[in-house]
């Protein structure tokens, strides 16, 4: 037996059924008489709906169904909002169908189901829908005039503001030495996970029960939602996830689809799918970053940081949907980042305009913040002409100064605590790693013609917390087989290898006696889901508690077989063992061969079984360092990532290869968000980039290889397994390195993402005319 | 993303796929490697009613050299079928080398020649390259053939000269001389995407002094750019840096770009500016190589 699993870099279980084609995704999902939905949405960014003539589409041969808002009728629901509900936000809430007006392009306005797809696609082209149009409002400065509202009746495009105040940063300015204001941009982009969002819903008219495949992500509580809509008993409503194709914070929340399609086949009584395609996908489904921000930063001249100021505006789309305020209020949640900072301010504003919705994607928020700061932090070097790497060492917090607690940094009642870290220590090793003083002797003009620049950020990035728990079921059956039944989602994480790590280690069964079991929500009655990194940290403690009641449960059961004290007795490796005796081993197979066979009524239940659940509100937070080495030719702005390194203490490491497949796919969809991804809108609303010519996602040959340096200097003091989650450190710095790698390139300061050759060609010239 | 509704018809001769093109007339789409019609069907950008598909037209697909050295290739000819032809190569460095910008390599084996030609994409590398090389294309209809020179051929945005009832069947390329300078270069957001700006471009030389060029740009207007004014300046001057300078400001001042989202007009004048020059300058050193 291994040491220990947790730990060991075992190859994911999961790997061989997605690589040789044997998964099961939502798509995969056939059922006999199963029709098809198509949805048709709004051509327009903002349009009154005058009427909806559904009529030659019904016609249409092996149409089954053509349906309205109308249709629905009194089960009318809205995407409920289940985190950041800042006052005023349900005031913007998207219905299942476009009521009476559409908000941007793309907004569902009715539903076509068919016997295929292709006949429901030509379905949607012969709905007649007669729209008046109206001005759009695609700027949240433009909006925040209120001269065209996206939701009339509300008065206002500014949907909810929070403020943050920690000390008093009007006095720390006042004093300071120092002071700069910069207003910084990041643009929109999303998720693209590689499965898009689908659905197949089959409601069984015989047994009132309605299942759903395709769920993920958050299979409990969208189960909840749309029980509630559609009146069903909760507990016969089965949602199960199947395999995913990944979902980085976009897939698996609930939209307007995950009513209309289990309400299509209620209504009909046959199985529906419908399954996005990548032009709704990107139309439809969560936005994500698009966040600005006018930031002040006082100092002293030594580079002591005294103040932040920060005005942060959201922009929201035309909706609030399921995260509410998350994205602008994250990034104002850790903007002071692994630094002392005593006197912060920040203003939240969440603004709405006709585009689509905003959500989460892979560290919302905290990637728009590290960018402003970090790159703030190397202006004020070169204005106080200290330096960055010195200027930041000088500013972070301190071992002996945690666990150091930030403040009420976000609308809860809970303060921002940084738990555990060494910074100090972590940007050390970055910057030996990275050889950092010799890259630096690389920057200016080269003889490749190209400018060369080294950037550095750094990164805390809180993981787990955020839902209070998650459970655990374990069940040893013949042979000594454990099944783990998880509460949680996995959206191709890897929790059938990192949570049979954990349990063989607590359970002292060898691994491969180990099956995990997930994504159905009758596995457990509650769960939350997978997201903010918390996969590891809430599911991994529960399973491990979980696993150290059921070892207690064996041991007492094979003292009474055994007629001994269950304190002589442990587990090692599968096997009983009673310590200080010569006596043979007794395999738990055969514990259980003996119980199921002959258990006498007074020896109780002849099941092995336990539950226990994870339940904590501490938010703990990994930390770290990105290191970027660029290349820019001046003449085409075209940009080059030579060399990437992410270092990220992640407390305990469970898997090494499944961390450094987080990290690498991170710092990957990292610079591709920085570099070249973007949803862009143009005239009249509309959204340019509908298909994977435009919009542009990193493929092999755009990025270096990332090398990554993964520490476990600061186990979480918050949980038993002292484990951070690992989904997004690789993630969070990419825009602070690359900017400033760029800015120390070019000798320009970047402001303003995405970093395109047609930007950066505008910078230079406008450094050239200047 | 389904098309909708269509026709489909497999002929097995090209005289069946030109008479259903004339019975179907503007219904009527030909189908060759589908990679840029069936994402624009499945969009329901191209609505074609009938879609003739070419695959079975045997005979459409041959690289023939020519009496005088030249050669004829099919309009169904495999885009990675040049690209694996080290004859051809020899025969014609600039297409040669041409082809393996297109897209990715999975595309190149099912896009053609005829395909890219025809579509009309401005900022597809095969149309600037057919008319830096002057090359011919050969048109049939049920009316018979008819011969369009590259420049013809290409009217306006997507734009072409064949018409609905007519199909591409071959491309004629003239000899290549001997000693000519060439070079192609581009730039695109990502390796296989559709460049920003491209330049495709040859030079003969007498002596130290150019005698004959052609450059054509892609990727800077509705359709292949030639930059006649940079040719006139070339004839005659030395390849230097000072003629090298020069042109890139012809260029630049030539260019009448329209913006989109991966570029804005000035970008793409400056960078087809810089293109040429970099582009002449590789010819150049291709000269001093071979010298
Ligand atoms: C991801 C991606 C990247 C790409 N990148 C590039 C790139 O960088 N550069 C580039 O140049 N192209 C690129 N392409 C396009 C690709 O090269 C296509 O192969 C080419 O444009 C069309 O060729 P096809 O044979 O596939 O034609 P089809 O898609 O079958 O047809 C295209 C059009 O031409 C017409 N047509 C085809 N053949 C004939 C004929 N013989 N006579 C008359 N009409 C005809 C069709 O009716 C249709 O209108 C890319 C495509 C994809 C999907």
């Amino acid at each position: 037996m291994a040491e220990s699993y947790i730990g060991a870099p075992i190859r994911r279980r999961e790997d061989i059924r997605f690589i040789t084609g044997a998964g099961t995704y939502v798509d995969d999902i056939k059922l006999p008489h199963m029709v098809h939905a198509a949805i048709l949405r709004s051509p327009h960014a903002h349009a009154r709906i005058l009427s909806i003539d559904t009529k030659r589409a019904e016609a249409l041969p092996g149409v089954v169904s053509v349906f309205t808002l109308e249709d629905i009728g009194e089960l009318d629901a809205t995407v409920p909002i289940r985190m950041y509900k800042i006052p005023g936000l349900d005031k913007y809430l998207q219905p299942s169908l476009a009521r009476d007006m559409v908000r941007y392009v793309g907004e569902p306005v009715a539903v076509a189901v068919a016997e295929s797809r292709y006949l429901a696609e030509d379905a949607l082209d012969a709905i007649d829908v007669d729209y008046e149009i109206l001005q759009e409002v695609m700027d949240v400065r433009e909006a925040l005039e209120d001269k065209v509202l996206v939701h009339e009746h509300n008065g206002t495009n500014l949907a909810g503001v929070h403020h943050v105040s920690i000390g008093d940063a009007d006095k720390a300015f006042a004093e300071a030495d120092y002071t700069r204001r910069e207003e910084f941009r990041v643009h929109r982009f999303t998720g693209n996970p590689m499965e898009t969002r689908g659905a197949v819903a089959h409601f069984d008219r015989g047994k009132g029960e309605l299942r759903v495949y395709g769920a993920t992500k958050l299979p409990h509580l969208n189960r909840q939602t749309i029980a509630a809509f559609l009146q069903l008993p909760e507990h016969k409503c089965h949602f199960e996830e199947n395999d995913v194709g990944g979902g980085f914070g976009i897939r698996g929340e609930l939209y307007p689809e995950d009513f209309l399609i289990p309400f299509a086949s209620v209504r009909l009584g046959l199985p529906v799918k419908w399954i996005e395609d990548r032009r709704e996908h990107l139309l439809a489904a969560n936005h994500s970053r698009q966040v600005t921000c006018e930031l002040e930063i006082a100092a002293r001249k030594d580079g002591t940081l005294l103040a932040l100021r920060a005005q942060i505006y959201g922009d929201m789309g035309a909706y609030v949907r399921t995260h509410g305020g998350l994205v602008p209020c994250s990034t104002a949640a850790l903007l002071t980042g692994p630094y002392r900072i005593p006197n912060y301010e920040a203003k939240i504003h969440c603004i709405m305009t006709n585009k689509t919705g905003l959500g989460t994607l892979r560290a919302p928020g905290r990637v728009e913040s590290c960018f402003y700061r970090e790159r703030m932090l190397d202006m004020m070097a070169r204005d106080l002409d200290l330096d960055p790497v010195e200027l930041r060492k000088k500013n972070l917090v301190t071992p002996e100064e945690i666990p150091y607690e930030i403040g009420f940094t976000r609308p809860s009642s809970h303060p921002t605590i940084l738990d555990s870290g060494d910074y100090a220590s972590a940007l050390r090793q970055a910057l030996e790693r990275f050889q950092y003083d010799e890259m630096l002797e690389l920057q200016g003009l080269r003889d490749d013609g190209r400018y060369h620049g080294v950037g550095l950020s750094y990164f805390v990035k809180n993981t787990g917390g955020l839902e209070p728990y998650e459970g655990a079921r374990m069940v040893v059956g013949e042979g000594g087989g454990v099944s783990v039944y998880l509460s949680i989602a996995q959206l191709g994480q890897g929790h059938e290898t990192a949570m049979a790590q954990i349990c063989a280690d607590a359970l002292c069964v060898p691994m491969d006696a180990i099956s995990v079991f997930h994504g159905n929500t009758d596995l457990s009655p509650f769960g939350w889901g997978t997201f903010a990194s918390r996969g590891t940290v809430m599911a991994g403690n529960a399973v491990h508690l979980t696993a150290l009641q059921l070892k207690d449960k064996i041991l007492e059961a094979a003292a009474r077989h055994l007629d001994v004290d269950a304190a002589n007795l442990s587990l090692e490796d599968g096997n009983i063992v009673q310590t200080g005796t010569e006596a043979p081993a007794l395999p738990l197979g055969e514990l259980v061969a003996h119980m199921r066979e002959s258990i006498t009524p007074e020896q109780g239940v002849p099941e092995l079984e336990a539950t226990a659940y994870y339940n904590s509100n501490n938010i703990t937070h990994t930390y770290g360092v990105h290191l970027a080495h660029v290349a820019v030719d001046p003449e085409t702005g075209m940009l080059e990532v030579l060399k990437y390194l992410v270092v990220e203490d992640v407390g305990r490491v469970v898997n090494p290869l499944m961390v450094h497949g987080q990290t690498v796919g991170a710092a990957v969809q990292g610079i591709g968000g920085v570099v070249l991804e973007e949803l862009v809108y143009g005239e009249g609303g509309q959204l340019l980039t509908t298909t994977f010519l435009d919009y542009l996602l990193p493929t092999s040959t755009d990025v270096p290889p990332i090398d990554d340096l993964v520490l476990e200097e600061a186990p979480s003091p918050y949980n038993p397994l002292g484990v951070k989650g690992a989904g997004e450190g690789g993630i969070v710095g990419t825009a602070g390195a690359l900017g400033n790698a760029v800015s120390n390139a070019l000798g320009i300061e970047v402001k303003d993402l995405p970093l395109s050759p047609d930007r950066i060609r505008a910078w230079l010239r406008a450094r050239e005319d200047g | 993303m389904k098309p909708a509704p269509f026709t489909y018809y497999c002929p097995d001769t090209l005289d069946e796929a030109v008479r259903l093109l004339h019975e179907h007339g503007d219904d009527g789409k030909i189908l060759a490697g589908g990679q840029s019609l069936m994402p624009l069907m499945s969009l329901r950008l191209a609505r074609p009613a009938v879609i003739v598909d070419m695959n079975r037209v045997p005979g459409l697909d041959r690289i023939a050299v020519n009496g005088d050295g030249g050669l004829s290739i099919g309009a169904m000819t495999r885009q990675r079928a040049i690209e694996r032809d080290a004859a051809l190569a020899e025969r014609n460095p600039l297409l040669a080398a041409a082809v393996p910008l297109i897209g990715h390599f999975q595309i190149r084996n099912r896009g053609t020649v005829g395909g890219s030609l025809v579509h009309a994409d401005p900022a597809s590398e095969l149309p600037a390259v057919s008319v830096t090389l002057g090359a011919d294309f050969v048109l049939a209809s049920a009316a018979g053939e008819r011969v369009v020179s590259a420049e013809d051929f290409y009217l306006g945005y997507m734009a072409t000269a064949c018409e609905a009832n007519e199909v591409l069947t071959e491309v004629r390329v003239p000899a290549w001389k001997a000693g000519r300078l060439w070079a192609i270069d581009e730039v695109a957001r990502r390796k296989g995407d559709f460049a920003m700006a491209g330049v495709a471009l040859w030079v003969d030389m007498d002596g130290g002094a150019c005698a004959d060029a052609r450059i054509t740009l892609f990727g800077v207007g509705g359709k292949p750019v030639r930059v006649e004014k940079a040719e006139q300046h070339l004839k005659g001057a030395a390849l230097d840096d000072a003629t090298l300078k020069e042109v890139e400001r012809i260029v630049f001042e030539e260019l009448e770009p329209d913006s989109d989202i991966h570029a804005s007009a000035l970008y793409r004048k400056e960078v087809g500016g810089v293109l040429t020059r970099r582009a002449l300058g590789a010819a150049a050193a291709r000269g001093t190589e071979a010298a």
